[in-house]
C-alpha cells in the first residue's frame, strides 16, 4: 500500500510540538501515534497551552503511523479547542487515514462510558440492599417451589399414571444409592475406627474400656451415621442435582422440555427428590453398620475386646429406640437435600457462571440445613424425653 | 491482488492436523498478506476453526510450521514485549465475552493488559470502540448474558479491536444473525478493515458475507486447501467447490 502503512515498524515515536505564528498555534504532531504511545500523548495534549491564541491548526501531516486511539486522542484535542472558544482552521492527516478519522470524527460523539464503582461506600450499600431484596425474593420463590412440590408429589402418589416416572426414579435411586456405597462405607468404617480409638483412649484412664462399645453405638446410631451419611450425600448428590438441572437450564433443555409438553417437575425434580428420600434411609443403614464394624475391628486391636463380646455390650448399650432416632432422620434430611438441590438448580440464568455459583450454594445450604434439622432433633427428642 | 511482493502477515506451511485419530489437514500452505481479508470456506468437519485455532496458537499441529508476523504464535509462559497476542484480535464464535465483567470491562482488558492508559482515556477509548461497531452507550454498563446475539458478537469484536491489532480473526461473525444484522455486520467489518488497513481472517459459511468483504477465499476440501478470489474457484472442477458456489444458495448470493 502507500508508505505511511509500511513504514509500520521502522517509525519513531510519537512527538508533539506547539508552534506560534502570530493568532494562530500549530500543533504539530509527528512519529507513530498509536496505542502504545497513547498514554503519554494523552497528558501532553491535556497540559497543551496555546498561549492564548485564538485559532489553532492541528498538523499531522508528519504522522508516520495512526490507529483509532492516536486519531481519538487527536479528534478529542480538537473537539476541546472548540469547546474552549478557539478557532481549529485546520486539521491535517496524511490522506490514508481519511477513512478511519471520517469513522471517528463523523461517528463518534458519545461521552465516555461510566464505569459502575466496584469498592467504596455506595457500592457497598448498593450491595447490601441488591442482597436484601435478592433474599426476600428467593425466600417468596422458594415457598412457591415447596407448595408445588407438595402438589406434585400428591399428585404421585395419589395418581401415579401419568405423574410418577418410575424408570427416571429408579435410575436416580441407583445413581444416589448404590454408586454411593463405597464412598458412604469406607468414611462410615473410618469414623467407626476413629471414635473407637478416641473413646478407649480417654475411658482407659477411668478402667471403663468396655464402654467405648456404649459411646460408639449411641453416638453412631443416634447422631453420627445419619448425620454424616446426609452430608456426604449433599456434596455428591444435591450438588449434581443443581448442576444437572443447571446446565440442561443454560442449555434450553428445560424450555425444550415445556414446549413439548411435559411438565418438568415430574421428570425433573420428583424423581431425584423422591429417590433420594428412597436411598438416604438406606445408605444411613448401611453406614451404622460399617461403622460398627469399623469400632469392632478397633477394639479388638486396641483394647481386644472380641467380636462376640462386642455384640453382648452393644445389644446391652443401645435400645431400638437409639437406632429409630438416628433412622427417623434420614428421610427429612434426605427431602432437604433433594430440594434444595433441585431449588437451586432451576433458579439457574443462562449463563456458565451461575451454574457454578448455584451449585456451591445447593452444598452449603444443604449441609447447613441438614446441621440444623440435627440439632432441632436433638431439642425436640429432649423435651420429649426420648 | 496478486502482488507477491505484499508483506506476509500469517505464514503457514506443511500444516498437518490429526483429530480422533482423523486427517483434517494434509501438509496445507498459506500465505496471508497485509491489508487483505481472506475468508476461509469449507464443510462441516472440513477443519475450519482447527485452522484458525492452529494459527492462533490454541491448538499444536502435529507437523508443519506456522508465523504469525514472523513469529512463533505458541502462547508463552512469561509474555515478551511486543508479542503477537498484541498484535491480533480473536473474535470468537459465541463471543467469547468475560461473563463476570461488563461490556465496559471486557474491552478494557487489553487495553489494561497492554498499554499504561489513564482510566479516563480507557473510558474514552471504550466509548468510541463502542460506537465504531455500532453499538449504544447503554451497553457499556450490561454483562454478557443481557445481551442479545448479535450485541454480544458487536461486543466481542469491541474487544477484539480494543488495543488496535493489526490483524483481526473472525470466527463464524454472522452466524446465527439475522440477514439485516449480518448485512450490517459484513459492512462494520469491511469499513473498519479500510479505515483501520486491517488484515482480517474470516472463517464463515455465509456466501453474502464471502462475497461482501472478502478478497480471496480459501476453501478447505479433503484436507486440502485452494486458495483464489470467487470467480477463479467458481472455475475449479472440485464437485464440492462447484456445488458450493452453483448450487441455489450460491447463485443467489453471488448473482446479486
Amino acid at each position: 500500500m502507500t508508505d505511511a502503512h509500511d513504514s509500520a515498524r521502522t517509525g519513531s515515536r510519537a512527538q508533539l510540538r506547539v508552534e506560534r505564528q502570530g493568532r494562530v498555534a500549530r500543533l504539530i504532531a509527528t512519529g507513530e501515534w498509536t496505542v502504545r504511545d497513547a498514554p503519554r500523548m494523552d497528558s501532553e495534549l491535556q497540559g497543551v497551552n496555546l498561549g492564548g491564541a485564538s485559532e489553532a491548526v492541528i498538523d499531522g501531516s508528519g504522522i508516520t503511523r495512526l490507529d483509532s486511539a492516536g486519531t481519538w486522542l487527536l479528534v478529542r484535542t480538537k473537539r476541546d479547542l472548540e469547546a474552549a472558544g478557539a478557532r481549529v482552521t485546520q486539521f491535517l492527516l496524511p490522506d490514508v487515514y481519511g477513512p478511519l478519522l471520517h469513522t471517528i470524527e463523523m461517528e463518534h460523539s458519545a461521552p465516555p462510558v461510566v464505569m459502575e464503582k466496584r469498592h467504596g461506600l455506595n457500592a457497598f450499600l448498593y450491595r447490601l440492599g441488591k442482597a436484601t431484596v435478592e433474599t426476600g425474593r428467593q425466600g417468596y420463590r422458594m415457598l412457591g417451589y415447596l407448595g408445588r412440590f407438595t402438589i406434585e408429589l400428591m399428585e404421585a402418589i395419589f395418581q401415579p399414571r401419568g405423574n410418577l416416572r418410575v424408570a427416571a426414579l429408579f435410575t436416580q435411586i441407583e445413581e444416589i444409592g448404590i454408586n454411593a456405597l463405597p464412598i458412604v462405607g469406607l468414611l462410615a468404617f473410618l469414623i467407626g475406627i476413629v471414635l473407637a480409638y478416641q473413646g478407649a483412649d480417654q475411658l482407659r484412664r477411668f478402667g471403663a474400656e468396655i464402654f467405648t462399645i456404649n459411646l460408639l453405638g449411641v453416638g453412631v446410631l443416634r447422631e453420627l451415621g445419619g448425620l454424616v451419611t446426609a452430608i456426604i450425600i449433599a456434596g455428591r448428590s444435591g450438588s449434581a442435582f443443581t448442576a444437572q438441572i443447571g446446565t440442561m437450564k443454560v442449555n434450553e433443555e428445560i424450555s425444550a422440555l415445556q414446549t413439548i409438553g411435559i411438565n418438568t417437575f415430574d421428570v425433573l425434580v420428583l424423581p431425584r427428590v423422591m429417590g433420594l428420600i428412597i436411598a438416604l434411609p438406606f445408605l444411613t443403614f448401611y453406614a451404622d453398620i460399617m461403622a460398627m464394624i469399623g469400632g469392632a475391628v478397633m477394639c479388638y486391636f486396641d483394647l481386644g475386646i472380641t467380636v462376640p463380646a462386642f455384640m453382648r455390650q452393644l445389644h446391652e448399650a443401645v435400645e431400638m429406640k437409639t437406632f429409630l432416632v438416628g433412622m427417623i432422620k434420614a428421610p427429612i434430611f434426605a427431602a432437604t437435600i433433594g430440594l434444595v438441590g433441585c431449588f437451586e438448580g432451576l433458579q439457574v440464568e443462562r449463563n456458565a457462571a451461575s451454574v457454578g455459583a448455584l451449585t456451591t450454594r445447593a452444598v452449603v445450604e444443604s449441609v447447613f440445613l441438614v446441621i440444623v434439622i440435627d440439632a432441632a432433633f436433638s431439642i425436640l427428642f429432649s423435651i420429649l424425653g426420648i | 491482488m496478486a502482488n507477491k511482493d505484499r508483506e506476509v502477515v500469517i505464514k503457514v506451511r506443511g500444516l498437518v492436523n490429526i483429530m480422533g485419530g482423523n486427517m483434517i489437514h494434509d501438509h496445507i500452505d498459506l500465505d496471508v498478506y497485509r491489508g487483505e481479508v481472506i475468508g476461509i470456506v469449507g464443510g462441516s468437519g472440513a477443519g475450519k476453526s482447527v485452522l484458525l485455532h492452529s494459527i492462533v496458537g490454541l491448538n499444536k499441529p502435529r507437523e508443519g510450521h506456522i508465523e504469525v508476523f514472523g513469529e512463533d504464535p505458541t502462547p508463552h509462559r512469561e509474555r515478551p514485549k511486543n508479542s503477537v497476542q498484541m498484535r491480533w484480535g480473536v473474535l470468537f464464535q459465541e463471543g467469547a465475552l468475560f461473563s463476570s465483567q461488563t461490556v465496559a470491562e471486557n474491552i478494557q482488558v487489553p487495553l489494561r493488559e497492554y498499554t499504561s492508559m489513564s482510566q479516563e482515556l480507557m473510558n474514552e477509548v471504550t466509548s468510541m470502540k463502542l460506537s465504531m461497531v455500532g453499538l449504544p452507550e447503554d451497553a457499556a454498563r450490561k454483562y454478557p448474558s443481557e445481551l442479545s446475539g448479535g450485541m454480544k458478537k458487536r461486543a466481542g469484536l469491541a474487544r477484539a479491536l480494543a488495543a488496535d491489532p493489526e490483524l483481526v480473526f473472525l470466527d463464524e461473525p454472522t452466524a446465527g444473525l439475522d440477514p439485516i444484522s449480518a448485512n450490517q455486520f459484513d459492512m462494520l467489518v469491511k469499513d473498519l478493515q479500510k479505515s483501520l488497513n486491517l488484515t482480517v481472517f474470516m472463517v464463515t459459511h455465509d456466501l453474502d458475507t464471502l462475497k461482501a468483504t472478502t478478497d480471496r477465499i480459501a476453501v478447505l476440501v479433503n484436507k486440502k486447501i485452494k486458495i483464489g478470489t470467487i470467480d477463479e474457484l467458481r472455475k475449479d472442477p472440485d464437485p464440492w467447490i462447484q456445488e458450493y458456489f452453483s448450487g441455489v444458495r450460491g447463485r443467489a448470493a453471488l448473482a446479486s
